[in-house]
């Protein structure tokens, strides 16, 4: 009875109270893109949960030399799921959400322009990944890699051995139809953004997480269907005996690696573009400083969306192909860290001289700076063919990929919780736990991480349950392990402050942080509705003009572009 | 732009990476294996052009079928979509017959690879001529039923699907059929 009082006469300050978000039907029948962004959210931290779990055991295992708590088996089934997991059902929809959330939010739109098939998206994720998940139960689940290589995924393969590999069909089922749903969110998110912005809101003034999603919705539009393509012949190789993959009667197992890397390279952008929009929109505000470069920042994501997908045999160079295709795909390779490049100078170049204000999103963007540099430098050795052909396989690509992803696309991720809850919720992240959680992850990561470089170049193989007693990789793992005990508390400590947040985190207000995009107009959490009125748009800051206008009646300037401003 | 419209040609844009893929699968197997080459004793050109010309004429009446139903004229646009569900119904009958002969012949997915490729091609292929035939079909119906049921963003929907089916079609008949008169 109070809550109602209080609500007629005040806009609810929790997300609990939003009269329309009461009760279970309200979410399972929901196409309000707000809803069905909290129920990517959610879904996807839990699935984030799962797959960190199974790091823990990974880590666990490989704790010490020789050690056989884990039979091969079991350890295969582990890291495939850990890989699957993390990429299609954790971090993936976690950009998602993000992107279903807070595209139409940014550009003053109602909603998103297809709502009910932004519900169908989220559905088919979740069945998808619950359907993986269920492989489980079947008592085999898969043993082969993400990646899925044939022949270890081709029937012949799984019957010789000790086990009826059924869990390659639920895996495959499942990624057709998460990936269903993704090319649904891409054309979702392209057709919003093309129709639904605010009159004013022209193209060079979209804010820069606008951009990077929309790019991300092309590469995701463009890319996944390659996946499908390819998941469609594994099945049939599987089902009907077809022979795509089957060497012994003139097939190639290499025309899977070509589909699934025409894919997959550009996926591993798909998994850090939205990140990068993130950071993009974090830093100016905690600079107090407008983005510098803006329409560099914008052009080298285009950029980066072309190059992506020219790229993709840079993971197939041990495969033995001819000189001219490695230089090509030494060559673009090599190219792609330019735009990357560009973007991290920007950062830096917009912190340069702000009035830097640390609060948790921050760190964390600043950490994803250096810690993604170290990911694209160790990545652009790769480029050169004899190192990946001596290193390819060894822990020094599972060090560089968790400097990509881990360092990189987790941490923008959560940079992006601290900077958003308080829009979604209406509560305020405790900045205390967000500390602690921040050092927990930066001194875990980097222990965990770094030191597997070494391992890699002492010559430790990845995917292997164990490792034999050779000099130095007892100490390496050793420490390894131990610090991804720390990263994995930091982790429990982000999931204890989402939920303790939630019922007694501050009030958030409006603005918090003094933001300058739309979603900051509106109250926290949003009603409904999305916005009772839109500031108009003149630059790539709305708010920021509106409270000049204000001060100042009469006087509001747009701001240059990449200028000083505060 | 319409965003109906817009959505659509994303979507097709999607669609055709995938097609990209299973083509590519087909002229890698057709140029390096041996066994494929052999595959035009199995192939039946002539009836399949027929086909194909009915296909390519579907695509007319379709676009027909379209500018009548913009301009509000429903006997005719009736009649032409009529034309377009007759034709390529009978497209897919004649793939139907195709596949009867090729597997009484003992050619099948797991025979050989030019078998893998050529169903997995025209297979999908002929699934989208099947999606597409309920999705005419339903434009059929809502039109008969008559008032404003049916809107004009679906209209330009199918046909733009429409057409890209055709269009597919147009690049698989020669790399499949004609490539094997060399
Ligand atoms: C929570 C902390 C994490 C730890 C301790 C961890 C640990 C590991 C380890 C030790 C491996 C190597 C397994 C092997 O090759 O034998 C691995 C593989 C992998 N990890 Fe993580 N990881 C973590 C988080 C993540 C995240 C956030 C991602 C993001 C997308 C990720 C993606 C992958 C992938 C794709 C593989 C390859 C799986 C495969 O070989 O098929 N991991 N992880």
């Amino acid at each position: 009875m109070n809550n109602s009082e209080i609500n007629a006469s005040k806009e609810p300050g929790s997300i609990l109270e939003v009269g329309e978000y009461k009760g279970l039907l309200s979410w399972l029948s929901s196409v309000d893109h707000k809803q069905i962004g909290i129920m990517y959210f959610t879904t996807s931290l839990i699935f984030f949960l799962a797959g960190a779990s199974l790091a823990m055991v990974m880590r666990t295992q490989l704790i010490k030399p020789n050690h056989h708590w884990l039979s091969p088996e079991t350890y295969n089934q582990i890291f495939t799921m850990h890989g699957t997991t993390m990429i299609f059902l954790a971090i993936m929809p976690m950009l998602t959400a993000f992107m279903v959330y807070f595209t139409p939010l940014m550009i003053g739109a109602r909603d998103v322009s297809f709502p009910r098939m932004n519900a169908l998206s989220y559905w088919l994720y979740l069945m998808g990944g619950l359907l993986i998940y269920f492989s489980f139960f079947t008592g085999d689940t898969l043993h082969m890699g993400w990646s899925a290589y044939p022949p270890l995924t081709s029937v012949n393969y799984s019957m010789d051995l000790y086990f009826v590999g059924t869990g390659v069909d639920y895996w495959i089922v499942g990624l057709l139809l998460t990936g269903a749903g993704t090319i649904m969110t891409a054309i979702n998110i392209l057709v919003t953004v093309a129709d639904l912005r605010v009159p004013d809101m022209k193209l060079a003034r979209l804010p820069l997480f606008v951009w990077m999603s929309s790019i991300n919705a092309i590469l995701m539009l463009l890319a996944l269907p390659a996946l499908n393509a390819a998941l469609v012949m594994l099945f049939l190789d599987r089902h009907l005996n077809a022979l795509f993959f089957n060497p012994a009667a003139g097939g190639n197992p290499l025309l899977w690696e070509h589909s699934f890397w025409f894919f997959g390279h550009p996926e591993v952008y798909i998994l850090i573009l939205p990140g990068f929009g993130i950071v993009s929109e974090v830093i100016p505000v905690f600079s107090r400083k407008v983005i510098f470069g803006y329409s560099f920042m914008a052009v080298a994501t285009v950029a980066i969306g072309f190059l992506s997908f020219g790229v993709w045999a840079h993971h197939m160079l041990a495969t033995g192909m001819s000189f001219s295709i490695y230089y090509v795909f030494a060559f673009s390779t090599a190219l792609i860290a330019v735009p990357t490049g560009i973007k991290v100078f920007n950062w830096i170049a917009t912190m340069w001289g702000g009035s830097i204000s640390f609060d948790t999103a921050m760190l964390f963007c600043v950490a994803f700076i250096l810690q993604f540099t170290i990911g694209g430098l160790s990545g652009v050795a790769f480029a050169t063919v004899p190192i990946d052909w001596d290193l390819t396989q060894s822990y020094f690509v599972v060090a560089h990929f968790h400097y990509t992803l881990l360092g990189g696309t987790l941490f923008t991720v959560m940079a992006g919780f601290y900077y958003w809850y308080p829009k979604i919720t209406g509560r305020m992240l405790s900045e205390k736990l967000g500390k602690i959680q921040f050092w927990l992850m930066v001194i875990g990561f980097n222990g965990a991480f770094f030191i597997l470089h070494f391992a890699g170049l002492a010559g430790m193989t990845r995917r292997v349950y164990t490792y034999p007693d050779l000099p130095h990789l007892a100490t390496i793992n050793l420490i390894s392990s131990l610090f991804a005990y720390v990263l994995g508390l930091g982790i429990l400590i982000f999931f204890a402050n989402l939920v303790i947040s939630l019922f007694k985190g501050k009030p958030a207000g409006d603005n918090p942080w003094g933001g300058w995009t739309l979603e900051w107009a509106t109250s926290s959490p949003p009603p409904p509705h999305n916005f009772d009125r839109i500031p108009p748009v003149r630059s790539i800051r709305p708010l920021w003009d509106l409270e000049r206008s204000q001060m100042a009646p009469g006087a509001a300037a747009p701001p240059s572009r990449g200028g000083e401003s505060s | 732009m319409n965003k109906t419209r817009l959505a659509m040609l994303l979507f097709v844009a999607s669609e055709a990476v995938f097609f990209i893929v299973l083509i590519l699968a087909y002229v890698l197997y057709h140029a390096t294996s041996p066994s494929a080459a052999d595959a035009s004793r199995y192939l039946d050109i002539p009836k399949t052009a027929v086909f194909t010309a009915c296909l390519l004429l579907s695509s007319f009446t379709m676009r027909q079928a379209a500018v009548f139903l913009r301009t509000g004229r429903r006997k005719p646009a009736l009649a032409w979509l009529l034309a377009t569900v007759a034709l390529g119904a009978v497209f897919l009958a004649g793939q139907g017959a195709e596949y009867v002969s090729l597997i009484g012949k003992g050619m099948t997915v797991s025979r050989d690879l030019f078998g893998t490729t050529f169903f997995t091609l025209t297979g999908f292929h002929g699934l989208h001529v099947f999606i597409g035939l309920i999705m005419l079909g339903t434009l059929f119906g809502l039109e008969l039923k008559g008032g404003a049921a049916c809107p004009a963003e679906a209209v330009e929907c199918v046909s733009i699907y429409w057409h890209f089916v055709d269009a597919v079609w147009m690049i698989i008949f020669p790399l499949v059929y004609l490539w094997v008169l060399r």
